[in-house]
């Protein structure tokens, strides 16, 4: 039995391989979304355009508008000198905030009174809107922090933040180990959603279930190079976290690789399923793609599930990406020991194996 | 009707080649012919001979690399429109849109060829008329039978009465009745009409329903004439044998190896021969020979083989096979899709060491019932065996006694021959020493250590057909299904495989087959004739052709009766 | 129209309506895309799981805690140490900790102030910056309402006004939905277009086309235009689930956005039947169309991420994604209103590019098979 599913393994790797198609397949989408979402998916903000319309005849606003020419965040691009031109360059997306400063600012800060700046953002990416705010806002707390310090009026208290895990909060962080998961389903699936279907369109399958071989035996056999397949790439995207993108890896190595065995299982499993319904590649590849797209925007990839309705947020309890995304986040970036990762590697094999079996039985029953 | 000077095709010194996978590979090499005004040229040749090359050059799809082609006085190449405005070309596949209804095929043609719309009523009547396909307007082309399509197909070649019709092989994987249909309406086309023809085919005994014809052979023209022409040196020179004492496989094998035979066949209870000159084969006491009238195919494998070759007897490593008796039985089969019944009752039984033919139309139940034999399949009623259990719960042990080879000649297309090989092999538990054995046996026997590295999708139809063979008796099976084994593969590549299948029978393998060409029906011992699911005869090839009315009826003619008997019941 | 033309584009939409695949793309996969990005994808924190460890609990310490436990920002949790509440963290049990320490209430209101301490948990970034910004928030009224309850000025200096303009309430759905009509429109104009063209190829009927007396103009347009139709179905579509389903304003025209988008979509159409002039079978025709298209209209349009914040040379390719131009457009329309100096610059780059891929797809078609 084991000699069979070996050829047969065997096969399906030369198969694969061989074909310069097949190759380009597994080569270059992975690396080219690897580098997409690597360097283009970031919510870090740099070089916000943005533009001042100061009123302020004193000298104390200097100080802060210093304070935002120094910061790698923002970078001015206007100074204007009149109210009408902050519409416009609002809504011709010149700027994506124009920071107001009205005429008493600085007699008010010098007499001790509490004065106020406005900052108008675009909110037409009311994330961006959103982040741009709480930059400028912390920029403005240090500069009345340190004018409250300077005249001896001490705040009651202040806080002291600190971000573990990702202390730079780095946008890079966050998403390189989610791609490790997204390009270890997407290749595995590929491998896996086409293999039956395109065995049926060249005619081979046929004579593949005439061979003794049973369908226990194909099924593991089509499963082993998805399987494999799936390690490779899990593995080599880790690399290329690790040494190109310089992401921290603080966890084990071994709780990582049972987070891929498990959620491999899953991958694999229905891969499978869709292989087994298919007919043509091209069905094949359609329900990879309606598979993979749910899987990938529900899993917390890019934003968080929380923030999703809650009926939608029990849908993603059988995602296996869900789960497998916070173990490899844990593994990376918190270093989550295996006793803490429990709770979401038990959904992760009941998936695989639910998965997997289903899998099994279309095999047998969707033979012909 | 015009009989001018000017020819309905003219090719001059035409030349082409094509780059695939960094070689060149000569398609056409300085062909030069005329196609004469208002008959049928058929364009012969073995597979890979240049004909499609040929007929996408005169539709003006290729540029020749020299030479030039010419239709009704244009250039095909610099004035293709005024080309394609006066032709009908079918392509090999048909070119139907297989998702719009028939009606729909006719309308789209009729608008890219231009029919004026007050025309179309009375034209379509007339094409779907002739094509029999009047009832099925609404059907969508997908879910038409292969000669229907191939008619509709036609149909739509012909909306715009061309006066050059392109026919690029319109009767590959076509039943007998089908084809026989096409042709009739070629003819007419020809007669009432006026129209030229040019049809390319892989079908010999079609050759002779042409005017003329014009033979390719890699690249280069052959031979050009009327198929009578082609005939005539071939006079005298092809014979019948019988013999008492050999089975008739055996007189085969004895006569394909004696001098000056260039081609020895099995037909029904006589081996054809035909000779390297006007003598007879060197006779033996118990052989009966009689001279017969030669056939176009005749001087076709003449003109391409040459003088006999030594042929090898097959070294199976096993002399006989274990089994005996019966080996295949069905009682009352059935399989029913919805309501639709494939196969119905269906009822034989095949013998060890018996070589027994399912033919039938496209849609008879053939692949049906292959396909259940094989236990690919289950059956929705009835009985079945093979080699005493069902094959579809049966355990491995039992699969590995058979052996399955499948029209499109399943490989896998980018692994190369010898992976092909080893893969089989360790389908079928052969490792070690017995799998070298057996992978070295299989190169030996089908000639094919030159292409073992070549990947088998690169590999040419006859090889790939070789290949499959080889796959399919790497195990060494008691029982070997053939399903359309040679479809596509020109009469010489057939004429190899059924010698080796002669050889595997004559070694007491059972094997069954299907097969479209009603030559092939002859070379079995026994025959099962299907129609809509039901069998409608079986019997000795000559205990079918003794059933039909006509006299001296071929095997296609005892076939298209019986059909066309069952049709108008 | 000239009858071939005609019916060309006959047989276009009978084969679309009969090919349970080219509705698949064309409409179910629009409305899964918009149901998942309309429902399922939000960047708006609400009742953030916060930890809060109180080291020594006294009157103050409740009044600072009553701003999170009252902020609809906020869900909190207490825990006993900052251990627990760390472990809890890592768990992913809570996004964040404040704790207040052993002496909160001693060094309050002492020259240096009593320390609070936020521990966020860093590796979804955006929303660690997002409750950072949530938590300064509900900290500045802590500090007025002390400041209140003791009867004295605020003694902070320099409050801060802020003003968001065009979607005032920052709901995510006002951005994501109009952005995500630019994915549709690439997957019909140019993932559905490349496949059927390069199902003729594949299925032999494109030889059949071909020798009819209909010339190359013809084949492409009797492509585009269909395509084109269909494509402004999907349009109207977004845009009717986008109006009434999500309740995405649209402050602009609604015959600017049409224009728009027929710019956009023919751009897309050109990129697709570029892409099956070089690509004649499904598989490849599919994956170049993904990669090439697909992905960065996701991507590198601005649609989720901002271009300005990504690496230069990124934000120089994002000048050749067709899309980029488009969801600028889109965004501004449906939140911000007619902006011509928005509008224009935009709908130039558009008529550019399809003069570009349509340019290149006529140069490669020939009437040949080779």
């Amino acid at each position: 039995m084991w000699k069979r599913i070996l050829a047969l393994t065997i096969k399906e790797f030369l198969s694969l391989l061989k074909d310069r198609k097949g190759r380009l397949v597994l080569v270059v989408p992975p690396l080219i979304q690897l580098l997409v979402f690597g360097y283009a998916a970031t919510f870090e903000l740099k070089q916000v355009p943005y533009a001042i319309y100061s009123e302020d005849r004193g000298n104390v606003s200097r100080d802060l508008l210093a304070a935002f020419r120094g910061s790698s965040s923002f970078n001015l691009v206007a100074q204007l000198q009149d109210e009408s031109r902050i519409a416009p360059l609002i809504e011709d997306k010149q700027v994506l905030m124009v920071l107001r400063i009205g005429p008493n600012f600085s007699a008010d800060l010098l007499s001790g009174k509490t004065t106020q700046v406005q900052i108008i953002t675009d909110g037409r990416n009311s994330n961006t809107a959103m982040l741009v705010v709480n930059y400028a806002g912390s920029i403005v707390k240090d500069f009345s922090g340190a004018w409250a310090a300077r005249r001896g009026s001490a705040m009651p208290a202040h806080i002291e933040t600190r971000a573990w895990f990702n202390p730079n909060l780095e946008s890079r962080w966050f998403f390189v180990p989610g791609i490790v998961g997204l390009l270890t389903l997407l290749v595995t699936m590929l491998v896996t959603a086409l293999s039956v279907a395109r065995e049926r369109e060249q005619g081979t399958f046929d004579q593949l279930l005439v061979t003794p071989m049973s369908p226990v035996e194909i099924l593991i056999g089509k499963a082993l190079p998805g399987f494999l397949i799936g390690i490779l790439e899990a593995t080599l995207v880790t690399l290329a976290a690790v040494f190109w993108f310089k992401v921290p890896f603080l966890g084990s190595i071994a709780t990582l690789y049972v987070g891929i065995f498990l959620f491999l299982l899953s991958a694999v499993g229905v891969g499978l399923m869709i292989s087994s319904i298919a007919v043509t590649q091209q069905q094949g590849l359609l329900g990879a793609f309606f598979f993979m797209v749910p899987a990938i925007i529900l899993s917390g990839f890019a934003t968080p599930i929380r923030n999703m309705p809650a009926i939608v947020q029990d849908l993603t309890l059988i995602n296996p990406m869900r789960y497998f995304l916070v173990v490899l986040r844990g593994v990376f970036l918190q270093g989550t020991p295996f006793r803490l990762l429990i709770p979401e590697l038990w959904p992760l094999a009941l998936i695989g194996i639910a998965s997997l079996a289903i899998a099994g039985w279309l095999f047998r029953n969707r033979m012909y | 009707m015009q009989e001018t000077l000017t020819p309905a095709l003219e090719a001059s010194s035409l030349s082409k080649t094509f780059l695939a996978g960094g070689r060149r590979t000569t398609a056409l090499d300085d062909v030069s012919f005329g196609v004469r005004h208002g008959i049928v040229t058929g364009l012969i040749g073995p597979d890979a001979a240049g004909k499609s090359t040929l007929m996408r050059l005169a539709a003006g799809l290729l540029i020749p690399d020299s030479g030039s082609i010419r239709v009704a006085g244009l250039d095909a190449t610099r004035q293709s429109l005024e080309v394609q405005s006066s032709i009908g070309y079918m392509p090999q596949r048909f070119g139907l849109y297989e998702d719009l209804s028939v009606q729909e095929n006719l309308d789209l043609y009729s608008d890219l060829q231009g029919v004026p719309i007050e025309d179309r009523p009375a034209r379509h009547e007339e094409l779907l008329g002739m094509a029999g396909l009047d009832p099925f307007r609404k059907r969508l082309a997908g879910k038409l039978s292969g000669g229907m399509k191939q008619k509709l197909g036609l149909a739509c070649a012909l909306v715009r009465q061309p006066s050059l019709l392109l026919l690029d092989e319109p009767t590959v994987g076509v039943d007998p009745v089908s084809r026989r249909e096409l042709w009739s309406i070629v003819y007419r086309l020809v007669k009432e009409r006026g129209t030229s023809v040019l049809l390319s085919t892989a079908y010999l005994d079609e050759a002779e329903n042409c005017d003329e014809v014009i033979l390719l052979h890699e690249g280069r023209l052959l031979a050009k004439g009327t198929p009578e022409s082609l005939r005539v040196p071939m006079n005298g020179r092809v014979f019948a044998v019988k013999s008492d004492s050999l089975s008739k496989r055996s007189l085969q094998a004895t006569l394909s190896r004696a001098p000056g035979v260039i081609d020895a066949l099995i037909h029904g209870d006589h081996v054809r021969v035909v000779m390297e000159s006007q003598s007879p084969p060197a006779s033996r006491p118990d052989m009966q020979i009689s001279p017969l009238l030669p056939r176009f195919e005749d001087s076709f494998v003449t003109l391409l083989k040459g003088p006999a070759s030594p042929v090898h007897a097959i070294t199976q490593g096993k002399p006989v096979s274990a089994m005996t008796g019966t080996v295949i039985e069905l009682e009352n089969l059935q399989r029913r899709f919805g309501d639709f019944y494939a196969v119905k009752n269906v009822s034989f039984s095949v013998s060890q060491g018996e070589v027994f033919g399912l033919l039938g139309a496209n849609g008879a139940g053939k692949s049906t019932t292959f396909r259940m034999l094989c236990g690919l399949l289950p059956p929705s009623g009835g009985k079945l065996r093979v080699a005493g259990v069902d094959l579809r719960h049966a355990a491995s042990k039992a699969r590995a006694k058979i052996g399955y080879m499948s029209q499109k000649f399943s490989l896998y297309g980018n692994l190369s021959a010898l992976e092909n090989l080893r893969f089989f092999g360790a389908a079928y538990g052969l490792s070690g020493k017995t799998g070298t054995e057996r992978i070295q046996w299989a190169m030996a026997e089908f000639s094919l250590s030159e292409v073992k590295d070549t990947v088998s999708g690169d590999l040419s139809l006859g090889y790939k057909q070789r290949l499959a063979l080889a796959c399919a008796l790497m195990h060494q099976p008691d029982i070997l299904f053939l399903d359309e084994p040679t479809s596509g593969v020109d009469p010489l590549a057939r004429r190899e495989f059924w010698r080796r299948i002669n050889e595997l029978a004559v070694r007491g393998v059972t094997v069954m087959v299907t097969t479209h060409f009603m030559e092939e029906a002859e070379y079995c011992d026994r025959l099962a004739i299907m129609a809509s699911g039901e069998i409608l005869k079986i019997g000795t090839p000559a205990e079918i052709k003794a059933g039909a009315k006509s006299e001296n009826p071929s095997m296609e003619d005892a076939f298209v009766e019986l059909i066309q008997a069952r049709e108008s019941a | 129209m000239n009858m071939r033309l005609t019916g060309l584009i006959r047989k276009e939409f009978l084969q679309i309506i009969r090919d349970p695949s080219s509705i698949a793309i064309a409409f179910l996969m629009p409305l899964i895309l918009l149901l998942l990005f309309g429902y399922g994808v939000s960047l708006d924190s609400e009742h953030i799981p916060l930890g809060l460890v109180v080291e020594a609990p006294s009157a103050d310490t409740s009044n600072f805690t009553a701003e999170f436990r009252e902020s609809r920002y906020f869900e909190t949790f207490a825990y006993a140490n900052t251990r627990n509440a760390v472990r809890a963290m890592t768990a992913g049990k809570i996004n964040a900790v404040i704790v207040l320490k052993q002496d909160f209430a001693r060094q309050l209101r002492q020259p240096d102030g009593a320390p609070i301490q936020l521990i966020l948990n860093g590796v979804d970034e955006n929303t660690a910056r997002i409750i950072s910004g949530y938590v300064d928030g509900s900290f500045q009224n802590w500090l007025e309402h002390d400041a209140a309850l003791r009867g004295i000025r605020s003694e902070i200096p320099v409050r801060i006004e802020q003003r968001i303009w065009f979607n005032s309430e920052l709901r995510s759905r006002n951005f994501l939905v109009p952005g995500l009509i630019a994915v549709i429109m690439t997957l019909i104009g140019a993932l559905l277009t490349a496949l059927v063209m390069a199902r003729e190829w594949e299925r032999g009927t494109m030889e059949a086309l071909l020798v009819t007396p209909v010339s190359m103009n013809e084949v492409i347009l009797g492509k585009l235009i269909p395509y084109f139709l269909l494509g402004m179905g999907g349009l109207a579509l977004s845009v009717a689930m986008a109006l009434w389903l999500f309740e995405v304003p649209l402050r602009g025209s609604l015959w600017i956005l049409l224009a728009a988008s027929a710019l956009f979509l023919i751009t897309a159409l050109g990129m697709g039947l570029l892409i099956s002039s070089v690509a004649k079978n499904q598989f490849v025709a599919g994956q170049i169309a993904i990669i090439g298209t697909f992905l960065p209209a996701f991507i590198l349009s601005g649609f989720i991420f901002d271009i300005n914040s990504m690496p230069k040379i990124v934000q120089a390719i994002t000048h050749v994604i067709a899309a980029r131009y488009y969801v600028a457009i889109l965004q501004t329309l449906f939140l911000a209103g007619d902006e011509w100096q928005v509008i224009l610059p935009n709908a130039a780059a558009l008529v550019l590019l399809a003069a570009l891929f349509l340019g290149l797809t006529w140069r490669n078609t020939r009437k040949r098979l080779e």
